[in-house]
């Protein structure tokens, strides 16, 4: 038997003459939370399609613990999908709901019933088996989906923009309920969301889809730090992107005439005393200011160059005009499609000359 | 579980359901009540006599069982059709759908006077299951068959829409939890056409009932096994007998207005559960 529990290898798909997956391979162990990452129309829907046998690839394999899964029917796959607006069904109440599937297996009744009513304890909908889906608020709704889905025990749960309908906070409520329930059961879970936000929170793995590729495949931490293509460092968090004209401090050479990418928290700014590594640092003006609640954003221009960062609401207040150290830790330079990570040379020189 | 109102986002319900209310009364109500006060004049002796009169009784079970049939038949083979329609993307299926809509422009004498001549017993379609001992033409079947044309684009019309709009993702909700294809037209598809179809089925009744023109030919006419109640106003009406026409007319239309509140309750009970989701 195999060690990944899903094992998608050279998989293409093609909605007729359009290229919707391009040699898509990854591999996933059993009990991980992944996320599938991308803008909109990048194929994301569609590798789960795949995944679940809704959808037939046009070649390459798909792997269910080493066994090919090409030709079973989504029936037999031991999958629970949970779709994007949900697709409950409205004319049964939600205790059918979420039977449906044990119905299906003939299950007895009391097993069911007990199932049941473990599983709206667990989504924390106890007390609303009576009611038909259109008397629940969307994150009940919610809930009925994710129910309805595990019911069976799946082995796999592929979830589509599952929080996408749903409001800030409650999300961020049902995000960690997901994180938790995941572990709790040890169910190898696929998602698909718009936000980086949360996939960066709770996926173990990140695959970022785009143009029917996978651009980079690998933890939230190696996604964000070490962008590997061009597209990913730019898809992912905040940034400023620019052709540097003039000298950035720390990166001479570096990055002639090249593409550059500075995130916010690469750079920090200070009054001239406030910063550890004077030498490290180039001079600025404040532009602009505005208020996050937890911090500032600054925009300071720097040798023709405006650049972002964050500073502290706890830190003394900056004024726009005012002049400023700014020390960039790091920045990522762009070439032929390829994304590298370069620190900033005086940081790690032990002792600089020209002082 | 409690409904809740809202109020429309254009204005105007006062000008708007006043006019309706006017042109219901116009068109519909004042003939109606007409119909009743025309029974009323008459003498009741006369008139109970008259409804329960074997002739009329007999009519009125001819009218209301081959209408039923056709109208579930035409449930069955209407859903049958749409779902065709809809579903399967087959060369000329344009034209088909255009077929539908041939029972709704074609004058309803052309088409029992086609079905005459091909299901009489010397018709192309008549002799054929005349060798395998079934009389179409001129028997209650006849008249079935003739409804099942008039009635079919009612059921088409009424659930090809809500079969368009229904997201497969239900569908497929249903097979990644186990269920195999039947169960899922039977459990979840089916439900949730229940009250289109309802509608469908009922307005091919209502329309069965009051049809004539394409019945009176295939029918053949013959008093207590093919009469049909439009048919038995019809000849009252040239007897001057109007009272008895009126009053034959009241009673078809009670039950009809009876069978289609029933009708009607079911499908809101069906619906109920299907808006807002
Ligand atoms: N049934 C189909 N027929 C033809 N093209 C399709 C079909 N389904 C998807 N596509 C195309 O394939 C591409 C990928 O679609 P997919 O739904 O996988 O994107 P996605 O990454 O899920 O996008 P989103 O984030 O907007 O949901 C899109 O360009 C889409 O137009
Ligand atoms: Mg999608």
């Amino acid at each position: 038997m195999s060690q990944w529990h899903i094992d998608v290898q050279n998989v293409n798909k093609f909605y007729g003459e359009y290229h919707a997956s391009k040699n898509i391979s990854f591999q996933v162990e059993k009990g991980k939370l992944v996320g599938l990452l991308g803008p909109s129309g990048g194929g994301k829907t569609t590798i789960l399609r795949m995944i679940a046998g809704l959808e037939q690839p046009d070649n390459g394999s798909i792997l269910f613990r080493g066994q090919e899964m090409n030709r079973v029917e989504p029936q037999k796959r031991g999958i629970g999908v949970v779709f994007q607006n949900y697709a409950l069904f409205k004319h049964m109440t939600v205790f059918d709901n979420i039977a449906f599937g044990l119905n299906v297996q003939k299950k007895s009744k009391s097993f069911i019933k007990e199932r049941v009513n473990e599983l709206l304890d667990l989504t924390n909908l106890s007390g609303l088996g009576k009611r038909y889906p259109n008397e629940l608020s969307g994150g009940q709704r919610q809930r009925v989906a994710f129910a309805r889905a595990l019911a069976p025990e799946p082995q796999i749960l592929l979830l589509d923009e599952p929080f996408a309908a749903i409001d800030a906070h409650v999300r961020r409520e049902l995000r960690s309920w997901l994180r938790e329930m995941i572990d709790r059961l040890g169910i190898t879970t696929l998602f698909v969301t718009h936000d980086q936000e949360e996939a960066i929170e709770i996926a173990d793995q990140i695959l970022v889809v785009n143009q029917g590729r996978i651009e980079q495949h690998g933890t939230p931490i190696e996604i964000y730090q070490s962008p590997q293509t061009d597209f990913v460092a730019r898809f992912i968090g905040e940034s400023t992107q620019f052709v540097p004209k003039g000298i950035i401090h720390g990166f001479n050479g570096v990055a002639d005439g090249r593409e550059v990418l500075i995130r916010p928290e690469f750079v920090e700014i200070g009054k001239p005393n406030e910063i550890a590594l004077p030498s490290a640092a180039s001079q600025g003006t404040v532009r602009h200011l505005y208020y996050r609640g937890a911090s500032w954003e600054v925009e300071v221009e720097v040798g023709g160059e405006l650049l972002i960062g964050n500073r502290s609401v706890e830190k003394s207040s900056l004024k726009i005009g005012d002049k400023v150290s700014v020390l960039v830790h790091r920045l990522i330079v762009f070439e032929n499609g390829k994304a590298n990570i370069v620190e900033n040379q005086f940081k790690y020189d032990p002792m600089p000359v020209f002082i | 579980m409690s409904t809740r109102r809202t109020s429309s986002v254009i204005p105007g319900f006062g000008l708007t359901m006043g006019y309706t209310i006017v042109y219901l009364s116009l068109i519909v109500l004042i003939p109606l009540a007409g119909l009743f006060f025309k029974m009323g004049s008459g003498d009741w002796q006369h008139i109970i006599e008259v409804i329960t009169s074997p002739r009329v009784l007999a009519a009125f079970r001819v009218s209301l069982l081959t209408s039923l049939g056709a109208a579930l038949a035409n449930g069955v083979i209407g859903l049958l059709i749409a779902w065709v329609l809809v579903r399967y993307p087959f060369s000329g299926r344009k034209f088909v759908d255009a077929l539908i809509d041939l029972p709704f422009a074609l004058p309803t004498a052309v088409a029992g006077i086609a079905l005459t001549s091909l299901y009489s017993p010397k018709g192309w379609m008549g002799q054929l299951f005349g060798e395998i001992g079934i009389k179409i033409a001129y028997t209650p079947l006849g008249i079935s068959l003739a409804l099942l044309f008039i009635g079919l684009p009612f059921v088409v019309r009424t659930i090809q829409p809500v079969l368009q709009d229904a997201e497969t993702d239900v569908e497929e909700a249903a097979l990644t939890l186990g269920a195999s294809r039947w169960v899922t037209f039977w459990k979840v598809i089916l439900p949730t056409l229940l009250p289109s179809w309802l509608t469908g089925v009922s307005l091919a009744f209502a329309r069965g009932i009051g049809e004539y023109g394409s019945v009176v030919f295939i029918s053949g006419n013959m008093p207590m096994k093919t009469e049909i109640v439009p048919l038995l106003i019809i000849t009252q009406l040239e007897q001057f007998d109007y009272v008895a026409a009126a009053s034959i007319a009241v009673v078809m239309l009670l039950l009809s207005f009876l069978m289609l509140f029933v009708i009607n309750t079911l499908q809101w009970l069906a619906r109920r559960r299907m808006q807002n989701t």
